[in-house]
């Protein structure tokens, strides 16, 4: 196990913009080491804009975001999960070995890693199909074993399971939630509510680019402290 | 079209009596296109990889000089080698003007655009679509272009049979920097304008059917060795 942690993770006066339009209005968060962190809130509030901009695919307008160690360090240590999975034009067990292809791994150690990746995620019999006829589900499978190879401290997802059927969301979870239990720190969005209320040991919801709440689950669940994050859990629609 | 039936005739006459001139310049125009077209692609497929993956000042106007080098005269091209690599030009002491060499040079000046721009828009269709990928796994830039270059090789082969395409017809430049000269720098297109010029239509006519026949057969080996439409989408 590596004996320092990239996190906690802070976000200190965050903004960011795309195209004059105000996506994330100065938020402040900590991440601390441990959990699964759920973000929630409406369409358009910011949820994925928020993800990448922690896992630095955008930049701050202004404020800052800092880890518990240099960017570059940082970098190597967290996995994206894309809400629509990029297949790449390899084998499914290319695909999934490509990370470690990419840090140096000789071909046929990344590939008996990644073959054994394949049969966790349930995709030990697809090794050799190609990536792009794999179905929704299966795509999903994929792109989390890949994320979770290079073993990351940090895994984000954005709404992995939209999108599908039951079957494969249990699936997932299941996937999830064994990652998470050995040790990898996750911060997702959904708009499932149920899911978040199955996977979440805290929750972050955020409102038209501000940041409403951040409380342990229970809190949440129970008592939220906002009246959007009440509203949305009564299943109102926050204008 | 009693000449082109001719023509035809000839063409097998000529194959099948295995004439050794003949055979020479067909191995000949072989070597000096297949040589320009690996050369070309070396040069041309990390070029587009390059445009495609890197943000810099001057990309756009680099793109928009690249295009329009697709449309090089290949006279021009000829004559500005000749005059490079003539006796008294500043290449002169390689004294290579009038070999195959030569006219290796000027078919990879004519085709090295044509290969980098058709390289470009298919690298850069696959660069939209893995972007976030390849940033997130934090990818350095040479990774980058290799995994585009690999996971797009289907496309880039179309790229490099047009380079191809381009230059096993091509006459204009191999006639100025090769001179045309029997067993040394002919080939099927010289051979062809100089029976014509000639008068002897068959002939040329026949040496035509054999080019294009040249032609067809490498696409149809190289798509056979790499298998395109065989599996998967690309």
């Amino acid at each position: 196990m590596v004996s320092t942690t990239i996190l906690p993770l802070r976000l200190e006066n965050a903004v960011v913009r795309k195209r004059g339009k105000l996506i994330i209005d100065a938020i402040s968060l900590t991440f601390e080491p441990t959990g699964m962190t759920i973000v929630m809130g409406p369409n358009g509030a910011g949820k994925t804009t928020l993800l990448r901009l922690i896992h630095g695919l955008e930049r701050p307008r202004s404020g800052r975001v800092s880890w518990n160690c240099s960017a570059d360090d940082a970098q190597s240590r967290q996995a994206f999960v894309f809400q629509t999975p990029i297949m790449m034009r390899r084998s499914v067990l290319d695909n999934i070995a490509y990370p470690l292809t990419v840090r140096g791994s000789s071909k046929s150690e990344a590939r008996k890693q990644a073959a054994d990746w394949a049969i966790n995620v349930g995709l030990g019999d697809a090794l050799q199909l190609e990536a792009a006829n794999l179905s929704g589900g299966e795509r999903q499978k994929l792109a989390i074993a890949r994320a979770l190879i290079g073993k990351p401290d940090i895994l984000f997802l954005d709404e992995p399971t939209t999108n599908l059927d039951g079957k494969s969301t249990r699936e997932i979870e299941a996937i999830l939630q064994s990652a998470h239990s050995s040790g990898t720190r996750m911060i997702m969005t959904t708009h499932d509510i149920g899911q978040a209320r199955r996977l979440a040991t805290e929750v972050v919801f955020l409102n038209k680019g501000r940041l409403c709440e951040h409380s342990t689950a229970e809190v949440f669940f129970e008592g939220p402290h906002s009246d959007a994050a009440r509203a949305y859990l009564n299943g109102e629609i926050l204008e | 079209m009693n000449d082109i039936w001719l023509g035809l005739l000839n063409a097998f006459k000529l194959i099948l009596s295995f004439d050794a001139d003949l055979f020479e310049i067909v191995l000949l125009s072989l070597q000096v296109t297949l040589s320009a077209v690996l050369i070309a692609s070396l040069i041309g497929l990390p070029l587009g990889a390059l445009l495609a993956v890197n943000r810099f000042r001057f990309r756009r106007a680099a793109i928009a000089l690249l295009n329009s080098l697709m449309g090089l005269p290949p006279v021009v091209v000829g004559l500005i080698v000749y005059i490079l690599f003539s006796r008294s030009g500043p290449l002169g002491v390689f004294g290579l003007l009038f070999t195959p060499t030569a006219m290796i040079i000027a078919q990879v000046i004519i085709i090295t655009p044509l290969i980098a721009s058709i390289a470009h828009q298919a690298l850069r269709d696959l660069w939209s679509e893995y972007h976030d990928l390849l940033i997130s796994l934090n990818t350095s830039k040479r990774q980058r272009m290799m995994t585009l270059i690999w996971d797009s090789r289907r496309s880039l082969l179309t790229a490099s049979l047009a380079g191809f395409g381009r230059a096993i017809g091509e006459v204009g430049a191999i006639m100025i920097v090769g001179g045309n000269i029997d067993h040394v720098t002919r080939v099927l297109t010289t051979a062809i304008a100089l029976e014509t010029g000639k008068g002897d239509f068959a002939l040329a006519l026949g040496l035509g059917f054999i080019l294009i026949g040249l032609a067809i057969a490498v696409n149809m080996a190289i798509h056979a060795l790499s298998r395109t439409e065989r599996t998967g989408q690309w």
